[in-house]
């Protein structure tokens, strides 16, 4: 693959996220510029309250930018209609479903919303969909479980399954991480890791796993107090931008070890 | 556990055989008993039959419209609002009606003698209760159009219910006590007053419900993982939340209108629906809610002619009455609650 002829698939373009009302303007990011290209797993980094999510609402579409732009496949995010966003760019949200009382299957054929007719019907390449994206991830066995007879690990696959059923060219994750152990987290992230690879899409997560994100990711889009920098973890590395990530009083960077440490 | 689809299949021609033998033993039993024999004669047109052409089949039919009416509204208000206590009342259809119908017949006397005969009439308590339950909904969709919260949207419903409750209070506090006494025969509800002419008026109202339901049943599926993850599937969640809400009104609307405020079905039907099949796919609840209520509703009326008797018990009592240990018989059976 040449970097070059890379195809775009998400480009933020001098783009300020916050909240708007009447009155008042709240400026929580701004200046943000980045690109992900086609088969790139992107971490998205930052401290708690810097506007990670925020950030994800607005490259979803859920809130308005204050300004500048987002492309999709190189069109204006705002010229698209539900449906056709819904066609590139699928999500895996932290908040809870409203039921689990749906089968494995039944949540993930929901992925395949876009595609189907007023009553939901499902056809054949709409199955087949659905049998990939469950053996991509490696939840074939839980096809016919209830959702509230499942661990919180293997309801993330589930979710994770839908998103890859709705057939998009990339998929958020609002942080994947949490409410699993350590070794939970890695799966999920590996998890990621070998779906771009075999995919082809692009996908980016926001998480607090710094040091796991910095092992597995392609690019890494940190946000610090100052600026938003992309750019690949060892680029961000020599330039010490993880040392300017949190308040130097409790915890260092460790550049040779690539992870943080807790100042003695 | 997931049921087969062969489990599906035999649940629910059970059901259908059971609907088909309800509307048959309700169409039978009354003040007056009337073999199964009769009953099919007169309605393939073998015989004439006054009280079954007239009175028992308008009253049977209403039944199922009363009953699959309030059940459907019933489950699209407890999946629009993610609240398994939400019945097609929460957006404040009933008290909106109540307030129509108290106005006419409680404001009547204000009116003075003759014109207080001109205003209780059948008709004019139908087209009170559909203005008054119109009036309340178009302020909540006035209110809902501005809001993105559908949480809101519930507790204004709730909100609009006390308004037009205390309004009904302060009304009944001046009147006379036989008219309030009629007023309260009206909130009993009445199946059985309905001419032909009349259940065709209902029936075409509640088929523009039906249709609109039937046309939000992916999307309330969609909906069943939440508003955020419906939009990023490219629902639009205001439009289909707007359908969703004028489907319950026409439905449990003109169901006030021309039998009054029956209770519980709304509430009950649809957990009965989803213990009995184990789901939340809309595709299967939908039409099982559809059966489930009309059976119900034909039990019930059944269970309020008192066959035999020349009384007839208020069937708001009934459903509750007969309902309510089912539901609560269901949930111990399964000691768990499916939602």
């Amino acid at each position: 693959m040449s970097l070059i002829n890379q195809h775009v698939v998400l480009n933020a373009d001098n783009l300020f996220v916050g909240y708007k009302t009447h009155a008042s303007k709240t400026i929580i990011a701004s200046n943000i510029n980045f690109e992900l290209k086609q088969g790139e797993l992107v971490g998205l980094v930052g401290v708690n309250g810097i506007g990670k999510s925020t950030l994800l609402r607005t490259l979803t579409g859920v809130q308005n930018a204050l300004s500048g732009t987002i492309f999709l496949n190189g069109k204006h995010l705002q010229a698209f209609t539900n449906i056709e966003v819904a066609k590139v760019m699928s999500v895996v949200l932290t908040e809870r479903i409203v039921t689990k009382n749906l089968s494995v299957f039944e949540i993930i054929a929901l992925g395949r919303h876009p595609y189907t007719n007023w009553l939901g019907n499902l056809h054949k390449i709409d199955h087949a969909m659905i049998n990939t994206a469950m053996s991509q991830t490696n939840i074939e066995n839980l096809k016919h479980k209830k959702c509230f007879e499942l661990s919180d690990g293997q309801l993330q696959k589930v979710m994770i399954a839908r998103a890859l059923a709705q057939d998009t060219d990339l998929i958020i994750l609002d942080e994947p991480t949490t409410h699993l152990d350590m070794y939970h987290k890695v799966s999920a992230l590996k998890l990621l890791q070998n779906l771009v690879k075999d995919t082809g899409k692009t996908i980016l997560f926001s998480s607090h796993e710094i040091d796991l994100a910095i092992q597995l990711c392609d690019k890494m889009i940190v946000m610090t107090e100052h600026e938003v920098i992309s750019g690949s973890p060892r680029a961000l590395i020599e330039k010490g931008t993880f040392e300017n990530l949190f308040p130097d009083d409790m915890i260092v960077f460790d550049n040779k070890t690539k992870n943080f440490r807790v100042k003695k | 556990m997931l049921y087969k689809k062969s489990t599906y299949k035999s649940i629910t021609i059970l059901l259908i055989v059971l609907l088909c033998v309800s509307f048959f033993v309700n169409i039978g039993l009354g003040s007056v008993s009337i073999s199964l024999k009769e009953i099919f004669l007169t309605i393939i047109g073998h015989q004439e039959n006054y009280i079954i052409q007239h009175y028992r089949l308008p009253k049977a039919f209403t039944a199922v419209l009363a009953g699959s009416g309030l059940g459907i509204s019933g489950l699209l208000m407890q999946t629009l609002f993610r609240n398994p206590l939400a019945g097609p009342f929460v957006l404040g259809i009933s008290s909106g009606a109540s307030l129509g119908v108290a106005i006419v017949i409680l404001g009547s006397s204000l009116m003075g003698g003759f014109l207080a005969t001109v205003f209780i009439s059948k008709w004019s308590i139908v087209i009170a209760a559909s203005l008054g339950s119109f009036i309340v909904l178009l302020a909540v969709m006035i209110v809902a159009a501005k809001i993105r919260d559908t949480m809101a949207i519930l507790i204004i419903g709730l909100m609009f219910g006390s308004i037009t409750a205390a309004l009904v209070s302060v009304l009944s506090y001046f009147s006379s006590a036989e008219l309030i006494q009629q007023y309260v025969f009206w909130g009993f509800g009445n199946l059985g007053n309905l001419t032909w002419y009349e259940v065709v008026i209902f029936f075409s109202i509640y088929a523009v419900g039906i249709v609109l339901s039937m046309m939000s049943m992916k999307n309330l599926n969609t909906l069943l993982l939440g508003e955020n993850y419906a939009k990023s599937l490219g629902l639009n969640v205001k439009k289909s939340r707007f359908i969703i809400i004028i489907a319950t009104c026409l439905l449990a609307g003109s169901v006030t209108a021309f039998a009054g405020p029956i209770a519980f079905i709304g509430l009950a039907v649809p957990h009965i629906a989803r213990q009995i099949f184990n789901t939340s796919n809309h595709k299967i609840l939908l039409p099982s809610v559809f059966i489930i209520g009309s059976i119900v509703m034909l039990i019930c009326d059944s269970i309020s002619q008192l066959p035999s008797s020349d009384y007839t018990l208020p069937i708001n009592a009934i459903t509750s009455l007969f309902g309510a240990p089912v539901v609560i018989w269901l949930l111990l059976r399964k000691r768990k609650m499916v939602f």
